[in-house]
Protein backbone atom coordinates (compact mmCIF):
# COMPACT_ATOMS: atom_id res chain seq x y z
CA UNK A 1 0.00 0.00 0.00
CA UNK A 2 0.83 3.56 -0.57
CA UNK A 3 2.41 5.88 1.66
CA UNK A 4 1.26 6.94 5.62
CA UNK A 5 0.38 10.38 6.12
CA UNK A 6 1.05 11.65 9.13
CA UNK A 7 -2.29 13.37 9.30
CA UNK A 8 -5.29 13.12 6.64
CA UNK A 9 -8.01 15.92 7.44
CA UNK A 10 -11.69 14.86 5.78
CA UNK A 11 -13.11 18.11 5.03
CA UNK A 12 -11.52 21.08 3.08
CA UNK A 13 -14.23 23.55 4.18
CA UNK A 14 -12.84 26.77 6.86
CA UNK A 15 -12.00 24.49 9.33
CA UNK A 16 -10.39 21.15 7.58
CA UNK A 17 -8.13 23.78 5.68
CA UNK A 18 -7.32 25.27 9.00
CA UNK A 19 -6.47 22.23 10.68
CA UNK A 20 -4.33 21.06 7.64
CA UNK A 21 -2.67 24.22 7.08
CA UNK A 22 -1.39 24.07 10.83
CA UNK A 23 -0.34 20.43 11.03
CA UNK A 24 1.78 21.06 7.64
CA UNK A 25 3.76 24.25 8.41
CA UNK A 26 4.80 22.45 11.47
CA UNK A 27 6.56 20.06 9.36
CA UNK A 28 3.28 16.68 9.45
CA UNK A 29 2.77 15.13 5.98
CA UNK A 30 -0.71 16.43 5.92
CA UNK A 31 -3.29 15.52 3.31
CA UNK A 32 -6.48 16.99 2.93
CA UNK A 33 -9.49 14.86 1.36
CA UNK A 34 -11.92 17.66 0.12
CA UNK A 35 -15.51 17.04 -0.97
CA UNK A 36 -17.32 17.92 -4.83
CA UNK A 37 -18.25 21.09 -6.05
CA UNK A 38 -21.68 20.49 -5.14
CA UNK A 39 -20.86 19.79 -1.91
CA UNK A 40 -22.49 21.69 0.74
CA UNK A 41 -19.98 24.51 1.51
CA UNK A 42 -20.37 27.21 4.27
CA UNK A 43 -16.98 28.24 3.95
CA UNK A 44 -18.02 29.63 0.33
CA UNK A 45 -21.10 31.53 1.37
CA UNK A 46 -20.15 32.93 4.86
CA UNK A 47 -20.57 36.52 6.01
CA UNK A 48 -16.54 36.79 6.46
CA UNK A 49 -17.02 38.66 10.35
CA UNK A 50 -13.84 38.12 12.02
CA UNK A 51 -16.24 38.37 15.33
CA UNK A 52 -16.71 38.26 19.31
CA UNK A 53 -19.24 40.39 20.03
CA UNK A 54 -21.98 38.42 21.71
CA UNK A 55 -20.16 34.90 21.51
CA UNK A 56 -20.20 32.85 24.34
CA UNK A 57 -22.01 34.15 26.70
CA UNK A 58 -23.63 30.37 28.08
CA UNK A 59 -19.93 28.98 27.89
CA UNK A 60 -17.36 30.84 29.19
CA UNK A 61 -14.58 28.32 27.46
CA UNK A 62 -15.60 29.67 24.18
CA UNK A 63 -15.79 33.16 24.48
CA UNK A 64 -11.86 32.55 25.89
CA UNK A 65 -11.16 30.48 22.60
CA UNK A 66 -12.82 33.02 20.26
CA UNK A 67 -10.93 36.13 21.94
CA UNK A 68 -7.52 33.86 21.59
CA UNK A 69 -8.18 33.76 18.30
CA UNK A 70 -8.74 37.10 17.98
CA UNK A 71 -5.52 37.98 19.57
CA UNK A 72 -3.64 35.59 16.55
CA UNK A 73 -5.58 37.00 13.80
CA UNK A 74 -3.48 40.03 12.93
CA UNK A 75 -0.56 37.88 12.85
CA UNK A 76 -2.46 35.19 10.87
CA UNK A 77 -4.07 37.13 8.71
CA UNK A 78 -0.56 38.46 7.24
CA UNK A 79 0.78 34.81 6.54
CA UNK A 80 -2.86 34.48 5.02
CA UNK A 81 -2.06 37.50 2.58
CA UNK A 82 1.89 36.35 1.84
CA UNK A 83 0.07 32.54 0.38
CA UNK A 84 -2.77 33.89 -1.06
CA UNK A 85 -0.39 36.21 -2.95
CA UNK A 86 -2.60 39.52 -2.12
CA UNK A 87 -3.95 40.63 1.38
CA UNK A 88 -7.34 39.27 2.51
CA UNK A 89 -8.92 42.30 3.16
CA UNK A 90 -8.70 41.98 7.22
CA UNK A 91 -9.78 45.38 9.07
CA UNK A 92 -9.81 45.53 12.64
CA UNK A 93 -12.22 47.86 13.08
CA UNK A 94 -14.03 47.32 15.85
CA UNK A 95 -17.63 46.25 14.99
CA UNK A 96 -20.88 46.92 15.80
CA UNK A 97 -24.45 45.69 16.42
CA UNK A 98 -26.86 48.26 15.39
CA UNK A 99 -30.00 48.94 17.66
CA UNK A 100 -33.19 49.88 16.02
CA UNK A 101 -36.04 51.46 18.24
CA UNK A 102 -35.95 52.23 21.66
CA UNK A 103 -37.38 48.66 22.60
CA UNK A 104 -34.40 47.19 21.20
CA UNK A 105 -31.85 49.52 22.38
CA UNK A 106 -32.90 48.73 26.45
CA UNK A 107 -32.74 45.06 25.40
CA UNK A 108 -29.18 45.54 24.21
CA UNK A 109 -28.31 48.18 26.90
CA UNK A 110 -29.22 44.76 29.53
CA UNK A 111 -27.29 41.92 27.82
CA UNK A 112 -24.35 44.60 27.12
CA UNK A 113 -24.50 44.53 31.11
CA UNK A 114 -24.77 40.86 31.09
CA UNK A 115 -21.63 39.96 29.26
CA UNK A 116 -19.60 42.45 31.58
CA UNK A 117 -16.17 40.74 31.70
CA UNK A 118 -16.77 37.63 30.19
CA UNK A 119 -13.27 37.28 29.19
CA UNK A 120 -11.39 38.51 32.10
CA UNK A 121 -8.66 41.16 31.02
CA UNK A 122 -10.06 41.41 27.45
CA UNK A 123 -11.70 43.98 25.57
CA UNK A 124 -14.95 44.84 27.17
CA UNK A 125 -17.87 45.71 25.03
CA UNK A 126 -19.70 48.95 25.26
CA UNK A 127 -23.19 50.46 24.29
CA UNK A 128 -23.12 53.34 22.20
CA UNK A 129 -26.29 55.96 22.35
CA UNK A 130 -27.20 57.50 18.55
CA UNK A 131 -24.91 60.63 19.65
CA UNK A 132 -21.95 58.18 20.38
CA UNK A 133 -22.44 56.41 17.25
CA UNK A 134 -22.90 59.50 15.62
CA UNK A 135 -19.38 60.70 17.21
CA UNK A 136 -17.60 57.61 16.06
CA UNK A 137 -18.94 57.30 12.62
CA UNK A 138 -19.69 61.05 11.65
CA UNK A 139 -19.87 60.89 7.93
CA UNK A 140 -22.57 57.49 8.14
CA UNK A 141 -25.50 58.25 6.58
CA UNK A 142 -27.64 56.61 9.60
CA UNK A 143 -31.63 56.44 9.34
CA UNK A 144 -33.69 58.10 11.80
CA UNK A 145 -34.68 54.50 13.59
CA UNK A 146 -31.10 54.04 14.43
CA UNK A 147 -31.09 54.73 18.17
CA UNK A 148 -27.52 53.14 18.93
CA UNK A 149 -24.80 50.12 18.67
CA UNK A 150 -22.93 47.66 20.37
CA UNK A 151 -19.20 48.35 20.03
CA UNK A 152 -16.33 45.55 19.96
CA UNK A 153 -13.75 47.27 20.19
CA UNK A 154 -11.03 44.98 18.29
CA UNK A 155 -13.58 43.03 16.13
CA UNK A 156 -13.42 43.23 12.10
CA UNK A 157 -13.97 41.64 8.83
CA UNK A 158 -11.77 39.92 6.23
CA UNK A 159 -12.60 38.45 2.81
CA UNK A 160 -13.71 34.73 3.29
CA UNK A 161 -12.74 33.34 0.16
CA UNK A 162 -9.48 34.86 -0.04
CA UNK A 163 -8.59 33.23 3.67
CA UNK A 164 -10.09 30.04 1.97
CA UNK A 165 -7.89 30.62 -0.68
CA UNK A 166 -4.87 31.45 1.84
CA UNK A 167 -5.59 28.34 3.68
CA UNK A 168 -5.27 26.21 0.57
CA UNK A 169 -2.28 27.83 -1.02
CA UNK A 170 -0.58 27.38 2.15
CA UNK A 171 -0.97 24.51 2.75
CA UNK A 172 0.48 23.60 -0.83
CA UNK A 173 3.53 25.80 -0.23
CA UNK A 174 4.22 23.92 2.87
CA UNK A 175 4.12 20.19 1.15
CA UNK A 176 0.76 18.96 2.27
CA UNK A 177 -1.75 17.38 -0.74
CA UNK A 178 -5.39 18.78 -1.22
CA UNK A 179 -7.09 15.75 -2.96
CA UNK A 180 -10.51 17.68 -3.81
CA UNK A 181 -13.34 15.67 -5.04
CA UNK A 182 -13.18 13.11 -2.30
CA UNK A 183 -16.09 11.04 -1.15
CA UNK A 184 -15.33 9.04 2.26
CA UNK A 185 -17.34 6.40 3.00
CA UNK A 186 -15.51 4.34 5.96
CA UNK A 187 -12.70 5.37 8.45
CA UNK A 188 -11.18 2.14 9.85
CA UNK A 189 -8.50 1.65 12.38
CA UNK A 190 -6.06 -1.16 11.41
CA UNK A 191 -2.19 -2.17 11.54
CA UNK A 192 -1.88 0.95 13.44
CA UNK A 193 -3.31 3.85 10.99
CA UNK A 194 -6.24 5.14 10.16
CA UNK A 195 -7.47 3.92 6.93
CA UNK A 196 -9.88 6.06 5.03
CA UNK A 197 -11.77 4.61 2.37
CA UNK A 198 -13.92 6.12 -1.07
CA UNK A 199 -15.00 5.62 -3.95
CA UNK A 200 -11.92 6.90 -5.82
CA UNK A 201 -9.82 5.25 -3.69
CA UNK A 202 -8.24 4.86 0.24
CA UNK A 203 -6.08 7.09 1.87
CA UNK A 204 -3.89 5.83 5.23
CA UNK A 205 -2.87 7.95 8.02
CA UNK A 206 -1.36 7.82 11.90
CA UNK A 207 -4.04 10.52 12.57
CA UNK A 208 -6.98 11.66 11.34
CA UNK A 209 -9.04 14.56 11.60
CA UNK A 210 -13.11 14.60 11.01
CA UNK A 211 -13.73 18.57 10.18
CA UNK A 212 -16.48 17.54 7.83
CA UNK A 213 -19.19 19.82 8.42
CA UNK A 214 -22.55 18.90 7.77
CA UNK A 215 -21.28 15.43 6.85
CA UNK A 216 -19.39 15.35 10.61
CA UNK A 217 -22.02 13.22 12.38
CA UNK A 218 -22.30 10.36 9.80
CA UNK A 219 -17.98 10.54 9.59
CA UNK A 220 -16.99 10.53 13.57
CA UNK A 221 -19.55 8.14 14.56
CA UNK A 222 -17.54 5.68 12.99
CA UNK A 223 -14.56 6.91 15.20
CA UNK A 224 -16.40 6.90 18.29
CA UNK A 225 -17.44 9.99 18.71
CA UNK A 226 -21.02 11.33 18.35
CA UNK A 227 -21.87 15.11 17.28
CA UNK A 228 -25.23 15.62 16.70
CA UNK A 229 -25.62 18.41 14.15
CA UNK A 230 -28.38 20.35 12.28
CA UNK A 231 -27.91 22.42 9.17
CA UNK A 232 -29.05 26.15 9.83
CA UNK A 233 -29.72 28.00 6.77
CA UNK A 234 -28.12 31.84 5.93
CA UNK A 235 -28.92 34.24 3.02
CA UNK A 236 -26.83 36.85 2.04
CA UNK A 237 -26.71 39.52 -0.28
CA UNK A 238 -24.29 41.47 -2.01
CA UNK A 239 -24.83 45.58 -3.38
CA UNK A 240 -22.64 46.85 -6.76
CA UNK A 241 -19.79 48.45 -5.32
CA UNK A 242 -20.69 51.96 -3.37
CA UNK A 243 -18.84 54.71 -2.21
CA UNK A 244 -17.40 54.46 1.55
CA UNK A 245 -20.33 54.48 4.14
CA UNK A 246 -19.70 52.32 6.50
CA UNK A 247 -16.21 52.28 7.77
CA UNK A 248 -16.83 49.71 10.19
CA UNK A 249 -18.57 45.56 10.37
CA UNK A 250 -21.52 45.47 11.87
CA UNK A 251 -24.09 42.08 12.60
CA UNK A 252 -25.50 41.37 8.81
CA UNK A 253 -23.83 44.58 6.91
CA UNK A 254 -20.59 45.13 6.40
CA UNK A 255 -18.85 47.39 3.22
CA UNK A 256 -15.95 45.02 2.05
CA UNK A 257 -12.63 47.06 0.98
CA UNK A 258 -13.60 47.24 -2.47
CA UNK A 259 -17.31 49.29 -1.67
CA UNK A 260 -19.83 46.56 -2.13
CA UNK A 261 -22.20 46.66 0.79
CA UNK A 262 -23.16 42.66 2.18
CA UNK A 263 -26.84 42.21 3.91
CA UNK A 264 -27.33 39.71 5.99
CA UNK A 265 -28.49 37.14 6.94
CA UNK A 266 -30.98 34.68 8.12
CA UNK A 267 -31.45 31.47 10.52
CA UNK A 268 -33.63 29.38 8.70
CA UNK A 269 -34.44 25.97 10.70
CA UNK A 270 -35.49 22.61 8.85
CA UNK A 271 -34.01 23.74 5.47
CA UNK A 272 -32.72 21.58 3.31
CA UNK A 273 -31.99 23.54 -0.40
CA UNK A 274 -29.72 25.96 -0.60
CA UNK A 275 -32.00 28.41 -2.98
CA UNK A 276 -32.63 32.19 -1.71
CA UNK A 277 -36.26 33.78 -1.32
CA UNK A 278 -37.48 36.31 -2.07
CA UNK A 279 -39.80 37.19 1.34
CA UNK A 280 -36.19 36.59 3.36
CA UNK A 281 -34.13 38.94 0.90
CA UNK A 282 -37.22 41.77 1.16
CA UNK A 283 -36.62 41.63 4.85
CA UNK A 284 -32.85 41.56 5.15
CA UNK A 285 -33.12 44.47 2.74
CA UNK A 286 -35.51 46.59 4.65
CA UNK A 287 -33.37 46.39 7.88
CA UNK A 288 -30.53 47.72 6.45
CA UNK A 289 -32.76 50.34 4.20
CA UNK A 290 -33.60 51.11 8.12
CA UNK A 291 -29.84 51.23 9.28
CA UNK A 292 -28.76 52.99 6.20
CA UNK A 293 -31.50 54.76 3.81
CA UNK A 294 -29.43 55.69 0.97
CA UNK A 295 -28.91 52.16 0.52
CA UNK A 296 -32.52 52.05 -1.36
CA UNK A 297 -30.71 53.61 -4.38
CA UNK A 298 -28.54 50.49 -4.56
CA UNK A 299 -28.42 47.89 -6.98
CA UNK A 300 -28.28 44.12 -5.64
CA UNK A 301 -26.12 42.50 -7.49
CA UNK A 302 -25.87 39.11 -6.32
CA UNK A 303 -27.47 36.98 -3.27
CA UNK A 304 -26.60 33.41 -2.08
CA UNK A 305 -27.67 31.00 1.02
CA UNK A 306 -25.18 28.41 2.47
CA UNK A 307 -25.65 26.00 5.51
CA UNK A 308 -24.42 26.47 8.68
CA UNK A 309 -23.22 23.33 10.61
CA UNK A 310 -25.18 24.01 13.87
CA UNK A 311 -24.49 21.65 16.96
CA UNK A 312 -27.12 21.58 19.44
CA UNK A 313 -26.27 25.00 21.59
CA UNK A 314 -24.72 26.36 18.26
CA UNK A 315 -20.98 26.03 20.01
CA UNK A 316 -17.64 24.39 18.41
CA UNK A 317 -17.11 20.65 19.48
CA UNK A 318 -13.85 19.35 19.81
CA UNK A 319 -12.91 15.88 20.31
CA UNK A 320 -10.18 13.15 20.43
CA UNK A 321 -12.11 9.42 20.26
CA UNK A 322 -11.18 7.41 23.17
CA UNK A 323 -11.47 4.34 21.22
CA UNK A 324 -9.52 5.47 18.78
CA UNK A 325 -6.58 7.55 19.96
CA UNK A 326 -5.07 10.06 17.17
CA UNK A 327 -8.98 10.10 15.60
CA UNK A 328 -10.27 13.64 15.87
CA UNK A 329 -13.08 15.48 15.34
CA UNK A 330 -13.29 19.50 14.61
CA UNK A 331 -16.94 21.16 13.74
CA UNK A 332 -18.08 24.70 14.24
CA UNK A 333 -19.85 27.60 12.59
CA UNK A 334 -17.72 30.44 13.07
CA UNK A 335 -14.96 28.93 10.84
CA UNK A 336 -13.11 32.61 10.14
CA UNK A 337 -12.76 33.79 13.21
CA UNK A 338 -11.42 30.47 14.74
CA UNK A 339 -8.95 30.00 11.94
CA UNK A 340 -6.43 31.54 13.99
CA UNK A 341 -6.50 29.32 16.24
CA UNK A 342 -7.63 26.12 14.61
CA UNK A 343 -3.97 26.92 12.49
CA UNK A 344 -2.29 27.17 15.78
CA UNK A 345 -3.20 25.66 18.64
CA UNK A 346 -5.83 22.60 17.81
CA UNK A 347 -3.46 21.92 14.87
CA UNK A 348 -0.76 21.75 17.71
CA UNK A 349 -2.70 19.91 19.83
CA UNK A 350 -3.92 17.35 17.15
CA UNK A 351 -0.33 16.38 16.47
CA UNK A 352 0.64 16.42 20.47
CA UNK A 353 -2.21 13.61 20.60
CA UNK A 354 -4.18 15.63 23.23
CA UNK A 355 -6.53 18.54 23.55
CA UNK A 356 -5.64 20.93 25.72
CA UNK A 357 -7.76 22.10 28.85
CA UNK A 358 -9.02 25.23 27.47
CA UNK A 359 -11.18 23.35 24.98
CA UNK A 360 -12.84 20.38 27.61
CA UNK A 361 -16.15 22.38 27.65
CA UNK A 362 -16.31 22.37 24.46
CA UNK A 363 -16.05 18.73 24.56
CA UNK A 364 -19.39 17.14 22.12
CA UNK A 365 -19.80 14.94 25.43
CA UNK A 366 -22.23 17.50 26.48
CA UNK A 367 -25.15 16.64 24.67
CA UNK A 368 -25.55 13.05 25.82
CA UNK A 369 -28.88 12.77 25.99
CA UNK A 370 -30.05 15.88 24.75
CA UNK A 371 -33.15 14.55 22.73
CA UNK A 372 -33.71 18.20 21.59
CA UNK A 373 -32.34 18.25 18.24
CA UNK A 374 -31.89 15.51 15.69
CA UNK A 375 -28.69 13.95 14.34
CA UNK A 376 -28.36 13.58 10.82
CA UNK B 1 -11.51 45.79 -33.37
CA UNK B 2 -15.23 45.07 -33.65
CA UNK B 3 -16.71 44.57 -36.74
CA UNK B 4 -20.55 44.37 -37.10
CA UNK B 5 -21.70 41.32 -39.08
CA UNK B 6 -25.04 42.28 -40.15
CA UNK B 7 -26.12 45.66 -41.41
CA UNK B 8 -29.35 45.57 -40.42
CA UNK B 9 -31.17 48.28 -38.35
CA UNK B 10 -32.29 51.58 -38.64
CA UNK B 11 -29.64 53.94 -38.01
CA UNK B 12 -29.50 56.65 -35.12
CA UNK B 13 -27.00 58.15 -32.96
CA UNK B 14 -26.43 58.89 -29.51
CA UNK B 15 -23.54 60.96 -27.48
CA UNK B 16 -20.71 58.94 -25.19
CA UNK B 17 -18.49 61.76 -22.80
CA UNK B 18 -19.63 64.27 -25.59
CA UNK B 19 -18.86 62.42 -28.42
CA UNK B 20 -21.08 61.19 -31.19
CA UNK B 21 -22.01 57.58 -31.22
CA UNK B 22 -23.27 55.64 -34.58
CA UNK B 23 -25.53 52.90 -33.29
CA UNK B 24 -27.97 50.70 -34.94
CA UNK B 25 -31.70 49.76 -33.97
CA UNK B 26 -31.17 46.69 -31.79
CA UNK B 27 -27.65 47.56 -30.13
CA UNK B 28 -27.38 47.55 -26.91
CA UNK B 29 -25.75 50.65 -25.57
CA UNK B 30 -22.51 48.43 -25.11
CA UNK B 31 -22.95 46.70 -28.21
CA UNK B 32 -22.51 50.20 -30.20
CA UNK B 33 -19.96 51.23 -27.96
CA UNK B 34 -17.80 48.36 -29.05
CA UNK B 35 -18.79 48.91 -32.57
CA UNK B 36 -17.79 52.31 -32.39
CA UNK B 37 -14.58 51.37 -30.69
CA UNK B 38 -15.11 52.85 -27.74
CA UNK B 39 -14.04 50.01 -25.25
CA UNK B 40 -13.32 51.63 -21.91
CA UNK B 41 -16.31 52.09 -20.10
CA UNK B 42 -15.66 53.11 -16.58
CA UNK B 43 -12.67 53.08 -14.17
CA UNK B 44 -12.62 50.57 -11.41
CA UNK B 45 -13.74 52.10 -7.78
CA UNK B 46 -10.48 51.32 -5.36
CA UNK B 47 -7.34 50.45 -7.95
CA UNK B 48 -8.73 53.39 -11.14
CA UNK B 49 -8.20 50.60 -13.83
CA UNK B 50 -9.76 50.84 -16.96
CA UNK B 51 -12.57 48.32 -17.75
CA UNK B 52 -15.11 47.85 -20.11
CA UNK B 53 -17.72 45.29 -21.76
CA UNK B 54 -17.15 41.65 -21.60
CA UNK B 55 -19.24 39.27 -20.75
CA UNK B 56 -22.40 40.63 -22.94
CA UNK B 57 -24.50 39.27 -20.78
CA UNK B 58 -25.28 40.94 -17.55
CA UNK B 59 -23.27 39.31 -15.38
CA UNK B 60 -19.55 40.68 -15.07
CA UNK B 61 -20.50 44.31 -14.02
CA UNK B 62 -17.69 45.39 -16.08
CA UNK B 63 -19.55 47.34 -18.92
CA UNK B 64 -21.18 50.07 -16.39
CA UNK B 65 -22.01 53.51 -17.64
CA UNK B 66 -24.00 56.27 -15.98
CA UNK B 67 -27.05 56.44 -19.06
CA UNK B 68 -28.87 59.83 -18.55
CA UNK B 69 -27.93 60.47 -15.48
CA UNK B 70 -27.84 57.52 -13.50
CA UNK B 71 -24.57 55.84 -12.87
CA UNK B 72 -23.87 52.00 -12.52
CA UNK B 73 -26.41 51.54 -15.50
CA UNK B 74 -24.94 47.90 -17.02
CA UNK B 75 -25.03 49.06 -20.77
CA UNK B 76 -24.78 45.46 -22.08
CA UNK B 77 -28.45 44.87 -20.91
CA UNK B 78 -29.52 48.13 -21.86
CA UNK B 79 -30.87 48.92 -25.94
CA UNK B 80 -29.69 51.96 -27.31
CA UNK B 81 -31.74 55.14 -27.76
CA UNK B 82 -31.10 57.71 -30.09
CA UNK B 83 -30.82 60.86 -28.10
CA UNK B 84 -29.12 59.49 -25.18
CA UNK B 85 -26.72 61.05 -23.37
CA UNK B 86 -23.80 58.16 -21.95
CA UNK B 87 -20.58 58.97 -19.77
CA UNK B 88 -17.65 56.99 -18.79
CA UNK B 89 -17.97 56.35 -14.96
CA UNK B 90 -15.20 57.17 -12.71
CA UNK B 91 -15.20 54.85 -9.57
CA UNK B 92 -18.55 54.40 -7.79
CA UNK B 93 -21.73 56.15 -9.02
CA UNK B 94 -22.72 59.02 -6.73
CA UNK B 95 -25.89 58.24 -4.24
CA UNK B 96 -28.29 60.90 -3.98
CA UNK B 97 -28.14 62.91 -0.42
CA UNK B 98 -31.11 63.01 0.14
CA UNK B 99 -31.44 59.97 1.90
CA UNK B 100 -28.89 61.13 4.15
CA UNK B 101 -30.04 61.86 7.72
Amino acid sequence: MSEIFDVAVIGGGMVGSAIAYGCAIRGARTVLLDGADGSLRAARGNFGLVWSQGKGARMPAYAAWTRASLDRWTAFSEAMGSAAGQEIGYRRTGGLDFCLGDEDFQERTEEVRRLHNLVAGGPEIQMLDRAELRALLPNTPFGPNVTGASLMPDDGHANPLLLLRGLHAGLHRAGAEHRPGIAVDSIVATDGAFLITGPTGQTRAHRVVVASGLGTPRLAAQIGIEIPMRAVKGQNMVTERLPPLLPMPASALRQTAEGVIQIGVTSEEGETRTATSVNHLARMATRAVEVLPVLKQARIVRAWAAMRPMTPDGYPAYAQSALYPGAFAAVCHSGVTLSAIHASVLAEAILAGALPAEMADMHPARFEGRTDVQAH
Amino acid sequence: MFKRTEAAGTPFAFTFDGQEVAAREGDSIAGALLAAGIVITRTTPVGQAPRGPFCMMGACFDCLAEVDGIGGVQTCLVPARPGMVVQRQIGVRDLDEADAA
